[in-house]
């Protein structure tokens, strides 16, 4: 018999939720006990069907551990592509609400709900996805070994899945710490500890038997993410539940001392999250895709190291004049400033792996793809150290310029190398000759490249303007425009920006198509985008 | 001497050097003239198996 354990302990925690559910402390727990306690019922009943009677064959067991642990990790590319599409469609939503207030429809698809539902469902579920997938995909195959653990990794799938369904319907009953990236409540934190927990042993177990004697700098990149999550996560999430049944906590800090903690966890997840753990992917998909090793083996390691010393005191620059001590202020900016530095390196590290195979940028729109998200990371961490500059920052904090500084990282850098791996892995994950469509990938490079130019563009515009309007005093020292008037003047500028989303959503609808269809096995006739034309003989 | 002052003197002080000294060894480790075959070496580990 198989799958019992994990059954049983399924059907524990579905009678846990209804318990909670019939317990509660408050409304609002018991409605998300009864969301946990469906998810949970239907997991129940579909491992049930999967139970099989038949004694465990010793000869498909040995199979299995000479072969890497591939399943799991196709799960994780569906996952990526379906939370990437409910992400950006969530996106296109909250813009459009932006733009046109009779959108908020009260109570649970008001903005201040929706938005959370965007940011994590970008960050975390398409992000987070990605990263665990790749990261089990990267580590088996720079290891030579199995993933560790076993069924481990499934849990480690299955129970993030669980956590971004808490997370979502969470945001739209309303519960919420307010605290930015970081918004479900304490018994989500918890949960998404034990999976974190989980995760790590994973990985550090792959790590650990691995039959390659050097561990490949795309793993330290992957570990240095997985690490420093945890830590980030559980400090910044130290509070006090008023109920063991209830939803509501307290902040284990006060004051500016939370603001920092917020700050030092909300910059880091950028830090950690968003860019040494794409540096992964990069570190390994860019030279697989381009045949060639990367550029500086030994300038990867210094970008390593510089990255993850440097990127820790960044998070103060978030809080420029605040209640923050200024010599706080200034370590936060100054260390910002320096990170210019191991990220330019990286990112010449990226593109001059390509040198001797820039024609490739011509001929494979994948390579191109991988090509423009290295790209964008050399200009969002042009842009973020700039904006972290004291005087910059008081013309550019709290406008739109923020935004759309935002989304050329997250859109540019995170979607798009994203988008890269996954292109990659379909055909080698489903034993496929080739993707479904090589034209569709052109026509998603595109969109996405020409939505996240017209999305930036508007935002600066968009942003200065802002910046300028609030600050603009008249001869007699009185503020000229009230905050209203220059709400009213970013509507044209709000809906360019939903153009450019909506732009980047086709491409990624796309992209689900396509890799839909390789799955199935199809195979679109089509002559490649850029190939030499077929030459007559001469006669 | 309260604790947080205590914490405070002893990051900007021991703390700072220890983490600097430590980043400067790194780098000047990554950087030895023996290191240089070693990182060709596993430069070529994605690419040894599909």
């Amino acid at each position: 018999m198989n799958y019992v354990s994990e059954t049983i302990l399924l059907a524990v925690g579905t009678f846990l939720a209804l318990l909670g559910a019939a317990y509660a402390y408050d409304s609002l727990f018991a409605a998300h006990m009864w969301v946990l306690f469906f998810v949970l019922l239907v997991s129940t009943v579909v491992m049930l069907r999967k139970i099989s009677f038949a004694s465990a064959g010793q000869a498909s067991k040995s199979r299995a551990e000479s072969e890497y642990s591939d399943e799991v990790i196709k799960y994780g590319v569906i996952a990526t592509v379906f939370w990437g599409v409910v992400g950006f469609l969530v996106g296109v939503v909250v813009a459009l609400q932006l733009a046109f207030p009779d959108l908020n429809i009260e109570p649970w698809f008001n903005f201040g709900r929706v938005r959370p539902l965007h940011t994590s469902a970008v960050i975390f579920a398409f992000g987070g996805n990605a990263l665990i997938a790749t990261s089990f995909y990267v580590v088996q195959r720079t290891c030579r070994a199995r993933l560790f653990g076993g069924n481990l990794a499934w849990f480690v799938f299955w129970g993030y899945q669980l956590f971004i369904v808490m997370a979502a319907t969470g945001y739209l009953l309303g519960i919420t710490q307010s605290r930015e990236y970081a918004e479900p409540e304490w018994y989500v934190d918890v949960w998404l500890t034990v999976v974190w927990v989980a995760y790590l042993l994973v990985f550090l177990g792959t790590i650990l038997k691995r039959k390659e004697p050097h561990i490949y700098v795309a793993n330290w990149f992957y570990l240095g993410f997985i690490v420093t999550i945890a830590m980030l996560h559980v400090v910044n999430n130290l509070a006090v539940p008023v109920s063991f049944l209830g939803v509501k906590s307290y902040s284990a800090f006060a004051g500016v001392q939370d603001a920092l903690t917020q700050w030092w966890y909300g910059h880091n997840a950028v830090g950690f999250f968003l860019t040494a753990g794409f540096l992964g992917m990069m570190y390994y998909f860019v030279p697989k895709q381009v045949n060639r090793p990367v550029y500086s083996y030994r300038l990867s390691i210094i970008h390593f190291w510089a990255l993850i010393f440097m990127y820790i005191w960044a998070g103060p620059h978030h809080l420029h004049y605040t209640a923050l001590p200024d010599w706080a202020q200034t370590l936060g900016m100054v260390f910002s400033i320096m990170l210019w530095m191991p990220s330019w390196g990286g990112m010449i590290n990226g593109l001059m792996t390509l040198s001797g195979a820039w024609d490739k940028i011509r001929t494979d729109p994948i390579v191109r793809m991988m090509v423009m998200a290295i790209a964008f990371y050399g200009m969002a961490t042009f842009e973020g150290p700039m904006m972290s500059v004291k005087a910059v920052n008081s013309l550019s904090h709290y406008t739109d310029w923020t935004i759309g500084h935002v989304h050329s990282g997250a859109l540019g850098w995170n979607g798009m190398i994203t988008f890269g791996a996954i292109y990659y892995l379909t055909p080698k994950l489903w034993n496929r000759r080739r993707l479904y469509s090589l034209q569709l990938v052109n026509w998603h490079f595109w969109l996405a490249t020409l939505g996240i130019v017209v999305y930036a563009a508007v935002m600066w515009v968009a942003g200065v303007q802002q910046g300028l309007m609030w600050r603009e005093y008249d001869d007699q020292g009185f503020l000229v425009y009230s905050f209203a008037e220059s709400v009213a003047a970013m509507l044209p500028y709000y809906v360019l920006r939903a153009v450019g989303g909506a732009m980047f959503l086709t491409g990624a609808l796309l992209m689900a198509f396509n890799v839909t269809m390789t799955i199935l096995g199809y195979e679109r006739r089509e002559t490649v985008p850029g190939a030499a034309p077929a030459l007559q003989p001469a006669e | 001497m309260e604790a947080y002052t205590a914490l405070r003197q002893f990051a900007d002080s021991w703390g700072l050097m220890g983490m600097a000294l430590f980043f400067l060894g790194v780098v000047l480790f990554t950087l030895r003239p023996g290191a240089e075959a070693q990182a060709k070496e596993a430069a070529q580990i994605p690419l040894k198996e599909d």
